[in-house]
């Protein structure tokens, strides 16, 4: 299994930097599955919305009120029905690929349980809001959907009588079922909604919007298509006769080749096997975490840093217990927390600095204290001689997440506060720092990248001390697949940095003991 | 911008080769769901098992022990027995099956849908249905010849008042 899955893993890291070159990373459409998916659902809701303006629903009208918005209307009804169903197929195409895409990367276990568990019945849903659209049609290959459902459905111990019985003749078929289906058709993507808003619940700034650039080429490609491959219509349904051929969508119906070949009681025992195999993935084995951040009051102000940055939301700010002067003190959810570190990147205490008694901060990784940062720190510090010394801070998921000389590996490189650069260089424990994170489309802490671009920028608290010199320090943004890039990129940028020699002794030894500044009971409303 | 617009570019062509392949694959490959020259026979309906059967009068005594008003003279199982049905294609059974009453406590009526591939072409049809377990006779049988076409859906329903039909 984790075979597969690292050949998985490898294999998107490797389209990904081609799409990468192809959209730009940010607009990279496998960094934006999620958001895409959403992107589409909102298409295919808008479209089917317009379509119901001009849908009949009776048995006979339905068909005609379908060929006519195909025919006469094409260039907005068609369109919009061309729209909904491409968008539909598209929908199924980018949650399949997001639930291999989350699988391989290893971001189902753990404490990312419930996005991987309540986007299971998403799925289901997904396919039932696609069935029963195409049973709306009412032309052969509805009827070929809706006899196959039916008897499907049959199998089933919970109906008095025969469902399939409704499609025996043309009189058996009464416009009251068709109503059902129209209710089912609304009822099943509203519920489907539902679980897309519950699938994101459990993380924070959850993006359920794609970048307006990949937005505008999607919809612009799905609109060209729908003009050039109008979606077909294949013949009214006639129930004297068995729609023996059919042009299938293989994307929602792929599988009723499957049910047409295989006895309904393979066919549920099959689909409850995968249900419950696929909601059961997160614990076949559960991972094995870290500790939980935990709060230390004595250094936390409730500055909300921590729950600002946490991209699990699994810090909330509660009221203050200990008496401290000060509103609220943070809280870590220790059933969300997945031990990344950020927060402790965030805090405004984690100063390395700090020189008298043992080094705690505010909020903190019991299995990877930044007192143990520190101290790896200044032992990495020790492999490094000569000019242009790179101490390199990286990320364990990214591409230098291997062990090497003069390389810190954190769970993410937004774990180390901008402090800890300025503490390196300061310190002459390196002439540069090398900050080597995942692939810039996408952190594997989700918000780990974007947090220490923006910290370093000082553009988000806790900022980069103004004397930390820009030019030395290098972010790279690399995959795993990218590991040859890395010995190139860290010997020009030595080379760079042995041209502008050490850091200035002046500014190493300004105002840094004890690290006041930085130490500082600064709130978000009144940063250091 | 110059960057930017080659995103523009590549992606756009990346995308619109994806929405085409995906509109290809939406109506193709067609699927044969049944085979060519095929004809589909559907046996299907709904009908009560005969519980006569396992009716019995009640004595005296324990007519005696009821209220007044609940004194029926017959008392059945609440059970319904299995409907029997046989179908006979061309001389030859090609089903034969009982069917179970319906509902937890087997009170509802027998339901029956069966799917039955046949070739394309003329037929003699015999349905027969036994509803009695306390008989060996079919109470009920219909006899038809069928000339069916390729992809036709023909259907063998029964109705109490006039037994089997034949759509």
């Amino acid at each position: 299994m984790t075979g597969i899955r690292a050949t998985l893993k490898r294999g998107f890291d490797r389209l990904e930097r081609l799409l990468d070159t192809l959209f730009g990373s940010d607009w990279n459409p496998l960094a934006n599955l999620g958001p895409l998916g959403w992107f589409l659902f909102w298409i295919v809701a808008g479209t089917g919305i317009y379509l119901f303006i001009f849908f009949d629903t009776g048995v006979v009208n339905a068909y005609q009120s379908v060929e006519w918005l195909s025919g006469s209307q094409w260039f907005h009804a068609g369109l919009a029905r061309s729209l909904h169903r491409y968008a539909s197929d598209l929908l199924v195409v980018i949650m399949l690929v997001h639930l291999v895409r989350e699988w391989s990367f290893d971001r189902y276990r753990g404490k990312r349980w419930f996005s991987w568990f309540t986007g299971v019945p998403v799925i289901w849903f997904v396919y039932m809001s696609g069935i029963t659209g195409y049973w709306l049609v009412w032309d052969k290959l509805a009827q070929y959907v809706a006899l196959t459902t039916t008897e499907l459905l049959d199998a089933l111990p919970f109906f008095a009588e025969p469902i399939a019985r409704n499609f025996l003749t043309p009189e058996s078929l009464s416009g009251r079922f068709f109503t059902l289906m129209v209710f089912l058709h609304i009822a099943i993507p509203l519920l489907l909604l539902l679980m897309m808003w519950i699938h994101i619940q459990r993380i924070a700034s959850a993006r359920t919007r794609p970048p307006r650039g990949l937005s505008v080429l999607t919809l612009v490609a799905l609109v060209i298509v729908s003009f050039a491959l109008p979606a077909p219509l294949q013949g009214p349904a006639d129930l004297s006769t068995i729609p023996a051929r059919v042009g299938l969508d293989w994307f929602i119906l792929g599988l009723y080749p499957v049910i047409d070949l295989v006895p309904p009681s393979v066919i549920w025992t099959g689909a409850m096997l995968i249900t419950v195999l696929l909601s059961g993935l997160p614990w076949l084995p559960p991972r094995k975490e870290a500790e939980a951040a935990q709060v230390f009051l004595d250094f936390c102000n409730g500055c909300a840093r921590c729950e600002d940055d946490c991209p699990y939301a699994a810090i909330t700010m509660v009221p203050r217990s200990d008496g401290a002067p000060f509103p609220q003190e943070a809280k870590v959810d220790p059933d969300r927390c997945v031990a990344c570190g950020i927060c402790m990147g965030s805090c405004p205490s984690s100063t390395p600095f700090r020189r008298s008694g043992p080094l705690i901060t505010g909020i903190d990784l019991p299995g990877r204290t930044l007192e143990r940062v520190r101290t790896e720190v200044i032992t990495a510090a020790a492999d490094l001689s000569g000019p242009g010394r790179v101490m390199t801070i990286a990320c364990e998921h990214g591409a230098a997440g291997v062990p090497a000389k003069g390389r810190v590996i954190l769970p993410c490189v937004a774990m180390a506060p901008p402090s800890l650069f300025d503490f390196i260089l300061s310190r002459d424990l390196a002439d540069s720092v090398c900050i080597a994170g995942c692939a810039e489309r996408d952190c594997f802490n989700r918000l780990g990248g974007k947090w220490t671009e923006e910290r370093i920028a000082r553009t988000r608290d806790p900022r980069l001390r103004n004397r930390v010199s820009r030019e030395r320090l290098l972010t790279l943004w690399a995959g795993p697949s990218e590991r040859g890039r890395l010995p190139e990129a860290l010997r020009d940028f030595s080379a760079r940095v042995a041209v502008l020699g050490p850091v200035p002794k002046k500014t190493s030894l300004a105002a840094d003991d004890e690290g006041t500044a930085d130490l500082g009971l600064a709130t978000k409303d009144n940063p250091t | 911008m110059k960057e930017r617009l080659h995103h523009l570019a590549m992606g756009g062509v990346v995308t619109l080769v994806l929405c085409f392949g995906v509109a290809l694959l939406s109506a193709a490959p067609a699927w044969q769901s049944m085979p060519e020259n095929m004809a589909l026979l559907r046996l299907s309906f709904t009908h009560s098992g005969d519980r006569s059967a396992s009716c019995r009068d009640r004595t005296p005594e324990e007519l005696a022990k009821l209220p007044p008003n609940m004194r029926a003279t017959q008392v059945c199982d609440r059970r319904r027995p299995p409907i029997y049905v046989e179908l006979e294609v061309d001389g030859k059974v090609i089903y034969a099956a009982s069917s179970p009453p319906s509902g937890l406590a087997g009170s509802g009526p027998s339901r029956l849908y069966e799917r039955l591939l046949l070739p394309a072409g003329p037929h003699d049809l015999t349905v027969r249905m036994r509803d009695n377990p306390a008989s060996d006779v079919f109470g009920y049988e219909a006899t038809r010849k069928v000339d069916l076409a390729a992809g036709q859906s023909f259907v063998i329903d029964f109705r109490k008042e006039s037994g089997f039909v034949f759509e």
